[in-house]
C-alpha cells in the first residue's frame, strides 16, 4: 500500500465559479483573524486577499477578498461574513462587470543570452523595470488577473525566477451597480 | 468622577440590570472582586467555571433576561469554553468577563495568560479584548447589546488587570451610537411581498406543518404561535430547543420531530406539502438524510438570521424577522390553507397507531426511567422547570414530560454538553425561585458536573436532581446495541461506584434511592416535601431501555424505528 500523496496544491490562477467581496471592516486588531477564522470552520475557499486602509477614514478598512464560489453557495459566504459584528459593509461584484488590477513584482536572473527575450517579454506585457543590474532584472506589473497570469507563465521560460504578486483589488465598471 | 476600572465594570453591569453573576475570582479577575463587596448584585461562587457558564445559561433560559459569568484568565477562562460553545449553538444571550494578564504581559506567555479571544473568536457572537479603562463602559454596554438583539449569543469581554487597577472617568453609553457597533445592525424590516408571498403558498396548502424551533421562545412568539395556530387550524411540531412555545396539552400538537420524535411529528412533516419553519435551522438531528427531508414540501422560512436561510434546505420563500412579527403579519393578512380536514384525519390515524409506549413497570425493578420521568412529572408543581444533561435521559424528557409554557425545559440541544443539568437547574432557579426546579438527569452526565450541588447547598438553592441511573454511557449504549453489534466498548459506568446517595449527602444535600416501584413513588414523596435544601435521586433504572422512535443518523425520517411493540403492524 503506497502512502497517499501530499497536498501539493493546485496552480489554477482563478476558480471558475469565483466572486470579488470588497468588504469594509472596522480597522481593529484581531479583524482580519475573524474572516480567515470564518472562511477556515465554514470551509469557504480564499483565492486571494488584499488589504489596506479605506479611503478617507482610518476608522475602515477594506479587504478585497475573491471567493471561490464552488467552495459555498455565495449567499452562505455573504450572510457568515456579513455577521461578523467588526464587518461595516459587503460589495459583491461579479467579474464581469468588475475592473480587477493585480500587481505583480519578478526578479529574473538573466544572463547575455537571454536579456534580449526577457526584454521583449517586458514589453510585450506592458511591465516596467523596476531595478536592474548586471546579472538580474525587477520587473512590475499592473494589470488584470490575466495579464499577470501571462507574464508569469512567460517567465517560466527563466530558470530562476523570484515572483510575487499582490492579490487582487477591484471596483464596480462603470454604469454597473454592485450588490451589497 | 474618577473610579477605578474595576469600579467601572462593576456599575456598568449594575447599569444594565444584572442581578446576579456567577463566577470564580483569581488572579487577573482579582480586582474586579474587591468592589462586587459593595454592591447589590449578588454573586454565586462555583466550584468550576464550567458550572458558572452553565449556571449563567439556565438563568437565561429561565428568565429570558442575559446570564452573566465571570472567571478569571488562562484556565479560569478555557473552562468556560464549553459553556460559551454551548450557548453559541443554542442562541443563548450570554455575557462573560474573563481577566487577562496585564496589557504588558499579553503575547509573552505570562502566568495563567491565554488568548481567549483568539479561542473564543469562532463560538462567540463577538468578543471584546478591551484596550483602555476609559472603555470599560462601553464595551460592557455593547455586550449586552449584542448578546440580547438579533439572534442572541454569548458575547466575551477580555479585560486586562492593569485596566482594573487603573483609574477613570466615569461615563456611560446613553444611545447605541455610543456603543461604536457601525457594522451591527440587528434592526429588520419585514419584506412585504414576502409576506405575500408565504401567504399564497400557506392558501394554496392542503397538509401544511407549523416547524416550531428555538427562535420562536427567544422571540417570545408563544402567544402568536398560539392564535395563529389555532386560528389556522395547522399542525404543530416542536423541536428540542421549541418544548414548551406551545402547550403539549393542545390537541394540535404533535411533539417533537426529528431523530427521537414522536411518529406522528416526524411522519407530519415528511407528507406535508408545506413547512412553516419558525426559528428552526434545519438541524441534521431534525431532517436526517436531506434529500429525503419533507421531499414533497414547499418551505417558508422564518428567521432573525439570513445566514441560515438556504444554509441546508432551499427556501421557497425566506422572511427575515423575528418569528412573533411574522406570525402577526400572517394573521393581518389573514393567512389561511384549505380545509384541513382530510390531513388532520391521516394525523389522527398516525396518532393513534403509533403513540409514545414503554413496557410495563416492573414492580420490584429495575425502574423504567420513562415512567419515573412521568412519575415526577405527575406530582411536580405546575411550571415545575426541567433542565437535563444530554443523552438517553434528555430524550425521554423530552418526550414524556408535558410542558405547557415557555422557559420550562433547559437543555444542550445544538451542542449536546453533557454534564448541562445540574449547574443549568442552579441557575435557573436562581433566575426563578418561585419555581421548582427538577434535573432530570443521566448518572454519566451528573458526574461531569455534580460539584455545583456544593455551590448549590451553599447558596441555599434547593433544586431536585433524579438520576436516571442505568449504570451506563446510555446513548452509547444504545448505538452499541444497535449499530455496532452489541459489541460494547468503554460505556459500562456502575450503578454502585460512585455511591450517589454517600456524595449528596457529602455535598450537604439529602440523598435518596429508589430500586423498585414502591420506593420510587415515596423517594418522590419525599423530595418534593424538601424546599430548603438541594436533593438527589439514585433512581435505579433498567440499562436495556432503549429510546424510541428512533431515526438512524444520515437515514431518511420515512425509516422511522418505533417501538418494538409496535412493530410489524399497520404501517
Amino acid at each position: 500500500m503506497t502512502p497517499p500523496e501530499p497536498y501539493l496544491g493546485v496552480l489554477d490562477h482563478t476558480p471558475v465559479r469565483h466572486h470579488i467581496l470588497s468588504v469594509l471592516v472596522e480597522n481593529k486588531a484581531g479583524v482580519l483573524a475573524r474572516i480567515a477564522g470564518l472562511f477556515a470552520r465554514r470551509g469557504f475557499n480564499i483565492y486571494s486577499l488584499a488589504v489596506a486602509p479605506a479611503e478617507s477614514n482610518a476608522r475602515f478598512s477594506r479587504v478585497t477578498i475573491v471567493v471561490d464560489a464552488e467552495s459555498a453557495p455565495l449567499e452562505q459566504i455573504v450572510g457568515q461574513l456579513d455577521k461578523l459584528v467588526n464587518v461595516v459593509a459587503i460589495t459583491d461584484i461579479s467579474p464581469k462587470d468588475a475592473l480587477e488590477r493585480e500587481l505583480l513584482l519578478a526578479t529574473i536572473q538573466t544572463d547575455v543570452d537571454n536579456r534580449t527575450s526577457l526584454l521583449d517579454i517586458i514589453a510585450e506585457a506592458g511591465a516596467a523595470i523596476v531595478d536592474v543590474d548586471a546579472k538580474s532584472v525587477t520587473v512590475m506589473l499592473a494589470a488584470t488577473p490575466g495579464g499577470c497570469d501571462d507574464l508569469e507563465k512567460a517567465l517560466e521560460a527563466f530558470a530562476e525566477v523570484e515572483l510575487h504578486r499582490t492579490g487582487r483589488v477591484a471596483l464596480p465598471r462603470l454604469g454597473k451597480t454592485a450588490s451589497a | 468622577m474618577q473610579i477605578t476600572g474595576a469600579q467601572a465594570l462593576i456599575k456598568s453591569l449594575e447599569q444594565q440590570g444584572v442581578e446576579t453573576i456567577f463566577g470564580l475570582p483569581g488572579g487577573a479577575i482579582l480586582p474586579v472582586y474587591d468592589p462586587l463587596i459593595d454592591s447589590t448584585i449578588r454573586h454565586i461562587l462555583v466550584r468550576h467555571e464550567q458550572g458558572a457558564g452553565h449556571m449563567a445559561e439556565g438563568y437565561a433560559l429561565a428568565t429570558g433576561r442575559p446570564g452573566v459569568a465571570m472567571v478569571t484568565s488562562g484556565p479560569g477562562a478555557t473552562n468556560i469554553v464549553t459553556p460559551i460553545g454551548n450557548a453559541h449553538m443554542d442562541s443563548t444571550p450570554l455575557v462573560v468577563i474573563t481577566g487577562q494578564v496585564a496589557s504588558a504581559s499579553i503575547g509573552t506567555d505570562a502566568f495563567q495568560e491565554c488568548d481567549i479571544t483568539g479561542i473564543t473568536m469562532g463560538i462567540t457572537k463577538h468578543n471584546f479584548l478591551v484596550k483602555s479603562a476609559q472603555e470599560i463602559p462601553r464595551a460592557v454596554a455593547a455586550a449586552f447589546h449584542l448578546a440580547t438583539t438579533g439572534r442572541p449569543g454569548p458575547v466575551l469581554i477580555d479585560v486586562p488587570k492593569d485596566l482594573t487597577q487603573s483609574m477613570m472617568d466615569w461615563w456611560y453609553p446613553s444611545t447605541v451610537e455610543e456603543y461604536d457597533l457601525p457594522g451591527y445592525r440587528p434592526e429588520v424590516v419585514l419584506d412585504e411581498d414576502a409576506v405575500a408571498r408565504a401567504v399564497q403558498l400557506i392558501s394554496q396548502s392542503e397538509r401544511p406543518v407549523l416547524y416550531v424551533g428555538g427562535g420562536t421562545l427567544k422571540s417570545r412568539a408563544s402567544r402568536e404561535l398560539l392564535a395563529f395556530a389555532e386560528r389556522t387550524r395547522i399542525p404543530v411540531v416542536t423541536t428540542l430547543m421549541a418544548r414548551g412555545a406551545f402547550p403539549d396539552s393542545h390537541e394540535q400538537h404533535l411533539g417533537m420531530p426529528g431523530m427521537h420524535g414522536m411518529y406522528s411529528a416526524v411522519t407530519a412533516i415528511q407528507r406535508s406539502d408545506l413547512l412553516i419553519s419558525l426559528g428552526a435551522r434545519f438541524d441534521d438531528r431534525v431532517t436526517g438524510k436531506i434529500p429525503a427531508f419533507a421531499p414533497s414540501a414547499k418551505v417558508i422560512h422564518v428567521d432573525i438570521d439570513k445566514a441560515e436561510f438556504n444554509k441546508v434546505r432551499i427556501a421557497d420563500v425566506a422572511i427575515q424577522s423575528n418569528v412573533a412579527a411574522a406570525l402577526r403579519a400572517f394573521d393581518a393578512a389573514s393567512a389561511a390553507p384549505q380545509n384541513l380536514d382530510v390531513w388532520w384525519k391521516e394525523i389522527r390515524i398516525w396518532q393513534e397507531q403509533y403513540p409514545l409506549v414503554y413496557d410495563e413497570p416492573l414492580a420490584d425493578g429495575p425502574l423504567r426511567p420513562q415512567h419515573v420521568i412521568e412519575a415526577i412529572a405527575k406530582n411536580a408543581d405546575p411550571g415545575t422547570i426541567v433542565t437535563s444533561g444530554v443523552g438517553q435521559h434528555q430524550m425521554w424528557a423530552s418526550q414524556f414530560w408535558k410542558f405547557e409554557e415557555p422557559g420550562t425545559w433547559i437543555n444542550s440541544g445544538g451542542a449536546g454538553t453533557m454534564g448541562f443539568g445540574v449547574p443549568a437547574a442552579i441557575g435557573a432557579k436562581v433566575g426563578r425561585p418561585d419555581r421548582t426546579v427538577w434535573c432530570i438527569d443521566g448518572d454519566g452526565c451528573f458526574q461531569m458536573t455534580a460539584q455545583e450541588l456544593v455551590t448549590a447547598r451553599a447558596e441555599g438553592i434547593p433544586i431536585k436532581v433524579a438520576i436516571l441511573n442505568n449504570a451506563y454511557l446510555g446513548m452509547v449504549r444504545q448505538w452499541q446495541e444497535m449499530f455496532y453489534d452489541e459489541r460494547y466498548s468503554e460505556v459500562y459506568l456502575s450503578a454502585d461506584l460512585p455511591d450517589y446517595v454517600k456524595w449528596a449527602e457529602a455535598m450537604g444535600c439529602v440523598g435518596l434511592r429508589a430500586t423498585n416501584l414502591k420506593e420510587m413513588r415515596d423517594v418522590i414523596d419525599q423530595a418534593n416535601a424538601i424546599n430548603d435544601v438541594p436533593v438527589v435521586i439514585d433512581f435505579r433504572t433498567d440499562s436495556s431501555e432503549k429510546v424510541f422512535p428512533m431515526v438512524a443518523a444520515g437515514a431518511s425520517n420515512d425509516d422511522i424505528v418505533v417501538h418494538p411493540s409496535q412493530r410489524g403492524g399497520v404501517k
